[in-house]
């Protein structure tokens, strides 16, 4: 990953909706608010999940 | 809080609705019109799913918290059929075995729906699916600190029961049986006695196979019921959703109702003054 770029352009360039996901960078939650502030450093480790059907 | 040490007859009376509409139930300030809580996995299509969920008049709907498949962002989402501003999503952590793993998809199930109120569930094997207690109690005090609202799928033991409601746990769920397992409430007299002890709604979580499953639970007086599989694995989903919706309806007003004392002989009916 090059710097610059920020967590909420990362999934645009993913095609996700920021709306209907939640990130997890480093194993801390970053705020949905925050998405477009924090930018994607070298060596992060994102979790991106979403809601699917499940019991 | 009320308590439920004993059901005399008045209280049954005070408690019966005029209608069925009006009976309603209510979880960490929320209320619902529906007993019935259905899950949203092993449905043939989302079609199907969404069809389920609406012939079984369920206000609440459980959901799984999963990675997203970036290699196609364009599938069909869930909710894209369940409108999550129609139906209240009940995020679960079914699949965690560990406190931390699942408090860890719960902060992030917060994050993605932005509410508090949870599904906790710790399992402790993949064999029988049974919950861990130990750490579901673990995970229960953490999340309450954190600010969740968590209703809790535990095993259907009275003081487990208790240790989580004093733990904070807005909802106790026993399972009836193994999730999955369709066999229906094994004991009875454990879901009473959870009832019985409880200050917060009980629903009976797992196990439910058929709508007299259902009804059972609600006879024996539980504020829900919570299914999944029994409607999914129906040969008919669509119909069985409805079936169920009917058996919790009819054993809820069955619990209100108050049913007979049983005898071990018959008792005529019909009057024996005036027999010829």
């Amino acid at each position: 990953m090059t710097g610059g770029l920020s967590i909420a352009a990362m999934l645009g360039e993913l095609g996700l909706d920021p709306k209907k996901v939640a990130v997890e960078r480093n194993l801390e939650i970053v705020p949905r608010g925050t998405l477009a502030d924090v930018e994607v450093a070298e060596g992060d480790a994102f979790e991106i999940v979403h809601f699917v059907g499940g019991g | 809080m009320r308590s439920r040490s004993s059901i005399s007859s008045e209280e049954v009376e005070l408690n019966a609705p005029q209608s069925m509409s009006s009976d309603s139930w209510t979880v960490a300030g929320r209320t619902f019109t529906s007993r019935l809580i259905v899950g949203t996995g092993k449905y043939k299509s989302l079609e199907e799913n969404a069809a389920a969920v609406e012939a079984s008049g369920a206000e609440i709907v459980t959901v799984a918290v999963r990675r997203v498949n970036i290699s196609d962002p364009s599938q069909p989402m869930l909710t894209d059929f369940i409108d999550p501003k129609k139906v209240t999503y009940l995020p679960n952590t079914a699949g965690c075995f560990t406190a931390d793993d699942a408090i860890r998809t719960l902060r992030l199930a917060r994050e993605a729906g932005g509410w508090n109120l949870v599904k906790l569930e710790v399992l402790g094997e993949a064999k029988t699916l049974y919950p861990d207690m130990r750490e579901t109690l673990k995970a229960t005090e953490v999340l309450v600190k954190e600010g969740f609202e968590p209703m809790v799928y535990c095993v259907d033991d009275p003081i487990a029961a208790k240790q989580l409601e004093e733990a904070g746990a807005v909802a106790i769920m026993p399972l009836g049986a193994p999730i999955g397992s369709g066999l229906g409430i094994q004991n009875r007299v454990t879901i009473r006695l959870i009832v019985e002890g409880a200050g917060v709604p009980v629903l009976v979580d797992a196990g439910v196979g058929t709508a007299s499953d259902a009804a059972q639970a609600m006879e024996l007086g539980c504020d829900g019921v919570l299914m999944n599989t029994a409607i999914a694995e129906a040969k008919d989903p669509v119909l069985m959703a409805r079936a169920m919706k009917a058996a919790v309806e009819s054993g809820r007003l069955a619990y209100l109702a108050g049913r007979m004392q049983k005898r071990r002989y018959a008792d005529p009916s019909s009057p024996l003054a005036g027999l010829i």
